[in-house]
């Protein structure tokens, strides 16, 4: 993939990830802050779709952008064919890791397997 | 002869009638030779008008002369003696001793180059780089196949590009460059600068080639936008803006 286009996946993934990221926080004000953090509250968060819809979005753009820019930073840290292989593989595989098992978590408290 | 005997004299005349002076730190070390790096001090004599280089081949004349730096226009145009004064990436021939308001001038190689010896350092990547970007205008019909036919440009057109074509390959900001010294891959401001010259000069027909050779891993997305570079440039470049409008052809702001 070129550069470019990894680039501005890193900065709409970002852009993103604020907004909703955002709405979250804002989520956590509909009631008392403390009392939205409840188990049960937190359970009842999961349980409904759409809401645990833009938790799985941010766990993405979180995991994509995150993923990348340390990828970027490893890039400017230490040069080399083979360092630059596994550090650019590397971080797409803990980034799948990372979303399959956060989407593992969603899935399953959505669907009532807690 | 008299032209001789004049310009002898005139070399001779600068520093001999100072009555000021200061302490020049020269940094020195050889690669080949050398375990570790030193500093060498000489009390130099100086006026208002006497410049670093000029105090440094003060001290070649008459202290040292192994003391091993790179010069050649002596008017900052060829770019050559690039070095760290008091801390800053500066050329030697255009910073004066008066205007840096210390009594101890510390000179250094530039950063981010490896050193030859003493003050000279190796410019392959600078240049390796600067090449890399095509430093030419790109077209099909050249002036070789329609002769008499001059590429005109607008004013217009020729601000675009033309503070980038002051660019004398000094490496001062590549010197500054806070990735340059830790991505030994990174194109660099100075080469982006120069594709950002030729892409914006409407005669050039290169843009598409040239944005896919800094559209790479350690091309232009490495820049994190210090602007150390457009801070040292002796002539006036804006590598840092130079960068931004280049980003913003490959993000589609421009075209
Ligand atoms: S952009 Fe300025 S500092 Fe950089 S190489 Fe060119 S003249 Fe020197
Ligand atoms: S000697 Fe040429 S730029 Fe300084």
């Amino acid at each position: 993939m070129r550069e470019s286009t990894i680039m501005k996946i890193h900065y709409g993934t970002a852009l993103a990830a604020v907004a909703l990221v955002a709405v979250h926080i804002l989520m956590r004000l509909t009631t008392g802050f403390v009392e939205s953090l409840e188990y049960e509250n937190v359970l009842a968060n999961y349980k409904f779709v759409p809401y645990a819809a833009m938790l799985e979005l941010i766990l993405i753009l979180l995991a994509v952008h995150g993923f990348n820019g340390l990828r970027v930073i490893l890039l400017e840290l230490k040069q080399g064919r083979m360092y630059e292989k596994a550090v650019s593989y590397g971080c797409l595989v803990a980034m799948f890791g990372l979303i399959a098992y956060g989407s593992n978590t969603i899935i399953r408290t959505n669907m009532g397997m807690t | 002869m008299a032209l001789v005997s004049h310009i002898a004299e005139e070399q001779v005349s600068t520093p001999v009638s100072s009555s000021k002076s200061i302490t020049l730190k020269i940094f020195r070390y050889n690669p080949e030779h050398d375990d570790s790096s030193k500093f060498m001090e000489f009390t130099v004599p100086y006026e208002k008008w006497t410049t670093v280089l000029e105090a440094i081949l003060e001290v070649k004349k008459h202290f040292d002369h192994s003391v091993a730096v790179r010069y050649s226009c002596r008017q900052a145009t060829c770019g050559s003696c690039g070095m760290m004064i008091n801390g800053k990436p500066r050329l030697a021939c255009f910073t004066k001793i008066s205007e840096l308001d210390s009594n101890v001038v510390t000179v250094e190689p530039m950063n981010n180059f490896p050193i030859i010896r003493d003050l000279a350092v190796k410019f392959e990547r600078l240049f390796d780089t600067h090449q890399k970007i095509k430093p030419y205008l790109i077209r099909d019909d050249t002036e070789l196949e329609t002769d008499e036919r001059e590429f005109l440009q607008t004013p217009e057109e020729v601000e675009q590009y033309i503070q980038f074509a002051n660019c004398i390959k000094c490496g001062l900001c590549n010197s500054a460059c806070p990735t340059m010294a830790t991505d030994s891959s990174f194109v660099g401001p100075q080469a982006l600068a120069q594709a950002y010259r030729y892409v914006a000069d409407s005669r050039d027909k290169g843009k598409d080639s040239r944005l896919k050779i800094i559209d790479e891993s350690h091309g232009i997305w490495r820049c994190h936008f210090a602007g150390s570079c457009s801070q040292v440039c002796p002539k006036g470049v804006d590598p840092a803006m130079g960068i931004q409008l280049l980003r913003g052809y490959l993000l589609g702001f421009r075209s």
